[in-house]
């Protein structure tokens, strides 16, 4: 492939929508009331689409036989490059909405970012995606405000989602190779240079919240290099059922 | 604001009115904004239209419902799904906002006064029902894409909000 960095940088965005996207879907029908239930499957549904448009992207860039539909639904596990945050289950509503808010924070401040890419069509994508994020962000900031501050109850269960997805965070600021050679060329976004305001807004979220900033400095990390947690096979087999079925089926 | 003109023949305007959102079967494509060109060349329509959400399952029944629009008028047509510039509230035309409110649709509001009703502010939301202003937000995210559920204090009637989008 001629552009092999740049089809590898498309899915390391685009991935982190699918597989966030997946695990929001999983709640249609399962959500804690009808309107958080909504909620979860419409932003899974603006997540899906937004990565049809990376997808379309990347098998375009690879200019062969490709589709859309090969490149999300047809991968093995380790070639899948989202960070580990966001394969992790829906354990409770705390976890769905903590994994959530970490993500929505990076997010946004990414697509900032990528809004000034010089590849126009990734500028495009951002610009489209960045109103539909900061919906989401909204979203999940005023859940962990709610369930943080709300009984004794739901502000353990906030505080035990968030630690336990605190060790995840890191990576989201972790450059690849792929990464690195993007932002050289001014195509992508150096995400090293988000994580002091990520941390920041984080922080002074969960203060808000009146939980704890957990202090563990030890992250775990892997999955941009395609080295996933347990929970990712699970995850694609649901995700890919349909297309290994019923082969060449469209979205 | 983005503003770029829309690149549509003027012979090809009543065949694309007639083309509704299947999901809001008051609001026309036209009205809503969302044909961004449409253009014979030899014979054949190129037309160009945007998202209004990304995942807007909407968008490929819209495709296919302005092709057969056009077939009908006697055209054959290509449909190209652009991003850029990215879709906005403030496209939908007035007699869009007004076909929404008597639809039972509250029309978005302007970006400032939306974001305060997201946050919580000043309840300006009108109700579609009884019109008053007393009324409350349920939750951002509604039975589409493009709408949030708000509830009226006054006559206790849900509806939703065409959430503003810029």
């Amino acid at each position: 492939m001629k552009n092999e960095n740049l089809y590898n940088y498309i899915l390391g965005i685009a991935d982190n929508s699918l597989i966030l996207g997946q695990r929001m879907g999983e709640l249609c029908g399962h959500g804690p009331t009808l309107e958080t239930d909504i909620a979860c499957t419409n932003i899974s549904l603006d997540l899906f689409g937004q990565v049809r448009s990376y997808y379309q992207y990347a098998a375009k860039i690879a200019g062969d036989d490709r589709t859309e539909d090969d490149i999300a639904m047809l991968r093995k596990e380790r070639e899948y490059k989202n960070v580990l945050l966001v394969e992790q289950p829906n354990t409770d509503f705390a976890y769905t909405i903590g994994r959530q808010f970490l993500f929505d924070v990076y997010h946004l401040a990414f697509l900032a970012e990528l809004q000034k890419s010089n590849d126009l069509t990734l500028s495009a994508i951002a610009n489209k995606c960045i109103k539909e994020v900061s919906y989401h962000e909204r979203f999940s900031s005023d859940w962990v405000k709610r369930l943080g501050d709300g009984t004794e109850e739901s502000n353990q269960k906030m505080q035990a989602a968030i630690n336990d997805l605190w060790t995840y965070t890191d990576e989201l600021f972790h450059q690849t190779e792929a990464d690195k050679a993007m932002v050289a060329e001014g195509v992508g976004v150096d995400v090293t240079q988000l994580k002091e305001k990520y941390y920041k807004q984080v922080n002074a979220l969960l203060k808000e919240a009146n939980l704890e900033i957990p202090e563990s400095k030890w992250f775990q990390k892997g999955g941009k290099e395609g080295i996933h947690t347990e929970h990712l096979g699970y995850l694609l087999s649901d995700l890919q059922y349909m297309q290994r079925t019923y082969p060449n089926m469209e979205w | 604001m983005t503003t770029t003109e829309q690149n549509i023949d003027n012979i090809l305007i009543p065949i694309l009115e007639q083309v509704s959102d299947p999901e809001i079967p008051v609001l026309s494509i036209m009205d809503m904004g969302v044909v961004r060109s449409a253009v014979i060349i030899n014979n054949k329509v190129k037309v160009e239209i945007t998202p209004t959400y990304s995942g807007c399952p909407a968008m490929d029944v819209i495709g296919d419902d302005i092709k057969k629009a056009l077939k009908d008028a006697g055209y054959e047509s290509e449909i190209d799904l652009i991003l850029h510039p990215a879709w906005t509230t403030d496209w939908i035309t007035p007699r869009g906002r007004k076909a929404l409110e008597d639809y039972g649709i509250a029309a978005p509001l302007d970006a400032e006064a939306d974001k305060e009703v997201l946050l919580n502010g000043k309840r300006i939301v009108k109700c579609t029902h009884c019109g008053s202003q007393n009324t409350r937000l349920v939750s951002q995210f509604g039975s589409t894409a493009c709408k949030a559920q708000f509830q009226c204090d006054d006559c206790q009637e849900p509806f939703d909000y065409f959430k503003c989008l810029k």
